[in-house]
């Protein structure tokens, strides 16, 4: 499947991890929680501006707070630097749920009820 | 016979198998959260204007419960890299402070948040009615500054026996102060702490209501899609904290003798799916608490 990653690789070449680069990550983890927990206050802090439409705050919401998932799926989630297969699983996942929210917007086309 | 590759990875794949596997689970968790998600569009989007309630839920305790599953992530992974780096003890302090941080967030939801909802009152009046209840309502000073109407009534429900019994007329009602004080302009928008109730009481005649309930998930679509998605996403709360719990007990320190990259794989496999369950509920919290 991953041609570059011949069955005679060394074990330590496949794993992802050594124990050496887990120490260094630490305070990785922790610098990222910081920063999570402030975008949170963030957030709450910029719903209560008024931005001048209820779609401008709604869009500035959504976009901190997909931020914040980056930051878990990338860090905490490891997939800053994973195998190719999980990125071809992801792929196919994410291609699927635009596809159902394209479902959704497309009820704004329906000529039934509208 | 052993299960292969739990610890090495497979030549082809280059991953241990429990982490595909993994993946392909919350690929699929992707797509169940996904379709409500799009439920909540759908709905929100065609929500007529004033059926859509804004600040009905407590903001400062979601804000805390964001903070804690946060918390939680960041030391299921910490518990991870403690075993990776053969530190046991470590590792037994940061996942129990991930399994308390979910049990917290459980009990404030189940314990705290969901009663608060249940014993909260609310009354849709009927459209020909509006102008009857303009004291509560104050659609003429929305109208004016261009706001969405209010066509609810909430507080506390004093009569409760209202709710069942046909022959009793009315609900007298113990406002809310957005409803005590509705043209007062701080109303317009919604509080980051809740207010106290008022100590206004109001009688809404039964004839005058649309329908009237607690803030169950039949009450309107808001109620609904915040009780089904966040029961789901606490449920998942729940079995991460399980899946932590079994890992905490003894029989981790069994398997942690025998081969302690096996119980690290395991415990990385288990916090991605915390991670995601964290990751859910990051949109969650704006999306009902605060949007």
């Amino acid at each position: 499947m991953n041609e570059t990653h011949s069955p005679a690789a060394p074990e330590a070449e496949i794993a992802p991890h050594d124990d050496h680069d887990v120490s260094k990550h630490v305070t990785k983890y922790l610098l990222v929680g910081g920063v999570l927990l402030l975008f949170t206050l963030l957030t709450v802090f910029l719903s209560y501006i008024n931005f001048g439409s209820h779609k401008a705050n709604m869009a500035i919401g959504m976009l901190v707070a997909t931020f914040k998932a980056g930051l878990v799926a990338a860090i905490f989630m490891h997939l800053s630097s994973e195998r190719k297969l999980i990125y071809r699983v992801l792929i196919f996942t994410v291609f699927f749920v635009f596809a159902l929210f394209w479902l959704t917007y497309l009820h704004w086309y329906d000529p039934v009820i509208r | 016979m052993d299960i292969p590759y739990t610890n090495a990875a497979r030549p082809d794949t280059g991953l241990y198998n429990a982490k595909i596997g993994i993946w392909l689970f919350l690929a699929s968790e992707v797509m169940l959260f996904g379709g409500l998600f799009s439920a909540y569009i759908f709905l929100r989007l065609d929500a007529l204007p004033g059926h859509w309630p804004h600040g009905l839920l407590n903001v400062p305790v979601g804000t805390m419960n964001t903070a804690i599953l946060i918390a939680s992530s960041v030391t299921v992974v910490l518990a991870w890299a403690a075993l990776k780096m053969r530190q046991f003890a470590r590792y037994k302090v940061f996942m129990g402070i991930t399994i308390l941080c979910g049990v917290i967030f459980l009990v404030v939801k189940l314990a705290y948040e969901w009663p608060d909802k249940f014993h909260h009152f609310g009354a849709y009046i009927r459209e020909d009615r509006l102008e009857k209840y303009e004291q509560y309502l104050g659609n003429h000073h929305l109208l004016e500054k261009g706001l969405e109407p209010r066509i609810e009534i909430t507080g506390h429900l004093h009569n409760h026996e209202a709710l069942h019994d046909p022959n009793i007329h009315e609900y007298e009602v113990q406002l809310d102060q957005v409803n005590a004080d509705p043209t007062n302009p701080s109303s317009d928008r919604p509080h980051f702490w809740p207010l106290a109730k008022s100590d206004k009481i109001a009688h809404i005649a039964k004839e005058d209501v649309v329908h009237a309930e607690m803030f169950v998930p039949k009450h309107n679509t808001f109620f609904a899609t915040y009780f089904t998605i966040t029961g789901l996403h606490g449920l998942h709360v729940l079995g991460g904290v399980i899946v932590f719990t079994y890992f905490w007990l003894p029989i981790g320190a069994n398997l942690y003798k025998r081969n302690p990259e096996h119980l690290a794989n395991r415990v990385e496999v288990a916090g991605l799916f915390w991670h995601f369950v964290d990751l859910v509920w990051i949109f969650v919290f704006p999306l009902f608490y605060l949007l």
